[in-house]
């Protein structure tokens, strides 16, 4: 029996609440709610800030929840719309090279900025490792496509198996980076590629939120679409979808919110798998509730996931692709193994 | 009327259809059948509008398919493929309101909703409106595809004409099934729907044929009316078997027996 849309939206949207207020408040400082109003007020009111605590609270904590919050739900959404296109439920976002070509790209930043000019380095700021990264997640993913590519069309199983030779080319890239550089920054790729959210910054809180609400937004136009696309290629254009126009909007929106999002907290895997098996098993698979449900669960358990990565070592820090791996790779292989019989799907 | 001029399909250097130009009437159930690779289902596929690249013309009321509108082509045609597989948990009724996906913009109306349920009852699968697709046998599959299909092209607005494609639809099913199939098919046809399908029994094709099309390597060897084209040299011909066409007792319509 599946649960009433309302009641379910409802009490999701007042767990991911609840979620984030306690995100906020455990971590190495304690912060009370009293002291998260009182921010929060100095901020209305342009007055400095009281205590050491509405510091954290304003310039570390509350960014850092919101990046997590956001992050989660774009990859979760990101996972229903890689799996509708392939109509394959153990496909995750980075499958078609995204988050290698991706990483690889941040990973010649840390390791090779000290050879590059600085003038360049001065022009991009900020934006230095995002837009590496974005420019190798692109990369990798038009070379997926692009390869894929046979007679105007693009085949499902050619585009599987080229995203699995570039995501071994991306990985191999990030190893040699790790290889030739210095300690310190060997380790900031480590870092990278598990994912992690200490690094969150206002700017980044609000680059990826707009990215993501345009993306999803865009996406979620598309939703009845994607459902006609769950009966295969030929039989949505049987009902009067445009196959090849739809798969093309769908890759790029995907491609522009999972390459922001991995380059300002690195590769988290298996957020896109977990989502949305759990929703379709809860709401089924109507796209137009399972991609809003997606934007809540997915800002609900990474940003569980992240506080989990604060707590458990607390005073230190796990990488969050940790926590998101040891759940989502046992759940992986259930899935391999119940729709191993179902390769003609393909 | 569909019609279709001097069509030829080739993959590779492979020449799949050669060269055929045919027209369906409305208000005629067309059966094409024909050997394995005869070139058949290519056939529904390119008077369907599946596949685009190929040479010749289809014309549908005297408006070129390559023209269509995908959307438009939807609204009054519709296609039941041999096997449809879904990789994904979804409720019957879901299933066969995809059907409606030509006629509304985000949310399904009432009409539509009222349309499922109306396709619903017609192929017996009230009891599962609510079960997951993915449990059911195949031939429950299959007719909820037909459910599916028939939803597509339901309604005519303006008494716009219709079409009704069916791809090898009964192999999957027993013969009370494939029977049903084919007379609810039957049902509908008046002065604006027309049936194309391809079907391998030729018994069946016989009983419910008002024009049969035999294809043999991708060549249109005979059409017509069955009782005035059936014979044993015909299908020795097309099938390279021994036959005999006998008269049905009651239905005067010729039997083939092995």
């Amino acid at each position: 029996m599946r649960p009433n849309n309302k009641i379910f939206f409802s009490l999701l949207s007042v767990l991911l609440v609840l979620v984030l207020i306690a995100a906020i408040a455990f971590g190495a400082v304690r912060i009370l709610p009293s002291e998260m109003l009182a921010a929060i007020e100095h901020w209305f009111k342009l007055e400095p800030s009281k205590s050491i605590y509405e510091n954290v609270f304003l310039q570390l904590r509350l960014p850092r929840v919101l990046l997590c919050a956001i992050t989660g739900a774009i990859l979760a959404v990101s996972g229903v719309l890689m799996q509708g296109l392939f109509r394959n439920p153990v496909v995750e976002p980075g499958l078609i090279g995204t988050s290698a070509g991706a990483a690889f790209g941040a990973s010649i930043v840390f390791s090779l900025s000290p050879f590059m000019s600085p003038i360049f380095k001065t022009l991009l700021g900020p934006f230095l490792v995002p837009v590496f990264a974005f420019a190798g997640g692109l990369g990798a993913t038009f070379m997926v496509y692009s390869l894929a590519k046979n007679n105007k069309r693009v085949s499902i199983l050619p585009l599987l198996l080229v995203g699995m030779a570039i995501n071994a080319i991306g990985l191999s890239g990030v190893g040699l980076m790790t290889y030739i550089a210095r300690d310190p920054q060997a380790r900031s790729i480590t870092f990278w590629n598990l994912g992690t959210f200490s690094g969150a910054s206002w700017f980044q809180v609000f680059f990826t939120g707009i990215v993501a609400i345009i993306c999803i937004l865009i996406a979620f136009k598309q939703a009845k679409k994607l459902n006609v696309l769950l009966l295969g290629e030929q039989e949505a254009g049987y009902l009067g979808v445009e196959v090849n126009k739809l798969k093309t909007s769908i890759l790029i929106v995907n491609t522009a919110m999972v390459s922001v999002a991995t380059s300002f907290v690195g590769v988290i895997a298996f957020m896109g798998l977990i989502v949305p098996h759990v929703l379709r098993l809860l709401i089924g698979s109507d796209n137009r509730k399972l991609i809003p449900a997606s934007v809540l669960m997915g800002a609900l358990l990474l940003t569980l996931a992240d506080m989990g990565a604060r707590l458990l070592l607390a005073p230190a820090e796990m990488p969050i692709g940790i926590i998101t791996s040891i759940v989502g790779a046992p759940l992986y292989i259930f899935l391999l193994k119940k729709y191993q019989f179902n390769q003609n799907d393909l | 009327m569909l019609a279709a001029k001097q069509l030829k399909y080739n993959i590779g250097n492979k020449r799949i259809l050669d060269n055929i130009s045919v027209n369906f009437l409305p208000g005629t159930c067309n059966l094409i059948i024909g050997p394995n690779g005869s070139g058949k289902s290519t056939l529904i596929k390119l008077l369907s509008g599946a596949l685009e690249n190929f040479e010749g013309e289809v014309n549908y009321d005297g408006v070129n398919l390559k023209t269509f509108n995908k959307q438009t082509l939807a609204s009054c045609r519709a296609v039941l493929s041999q096997q449809t597989e879904l990789s994904f948990p979804m409720l019957v009724e879901e299933v066969v309101l995809l059907g409606r996906n030509p006629h509304f913009e985000f949310n399904p109306n009432k009409k539509d909703i009222a349309i499922v349920h109306e396709v619903i009852s017609l192929l017996d699968l009230n009891d599962f409106i609510k079960r997951n697709y993915q449990s059911l046998s195949g031939g429950e599959k299959q007719r909820v595809h037909y459910a599916r299909v028939l939803a597509q092209i339901w309604d005519r607005p303006n008494r716009a004409h219709r079409y009704l494609f069916l791809d090898e639809p009964l192999n999957n099913l027993d013969i009370y099934y494939q029977q049903l199939f084919l007379s609810i098919a039957v049902k509908l046809l008046n002065e604006t729907t027309t049936l194309i399908g391809v079907v391998h029994d030729i018994n069946i094709a016989l009983r419910y044929a008002d024009q049969l099309f035999f294809l043999k390597d991708g060549a249109l060897i005979e059409n017509g009316v069955p009782e005035k084209i059936v014979n044993a040299i015909l299908l020795k011909n097309v099938f390279n078997i021994e036959t005999q066409v006998i008269v049905h007792p009651s239905t005067g319509k010729p039997v083939v027996i092995f």
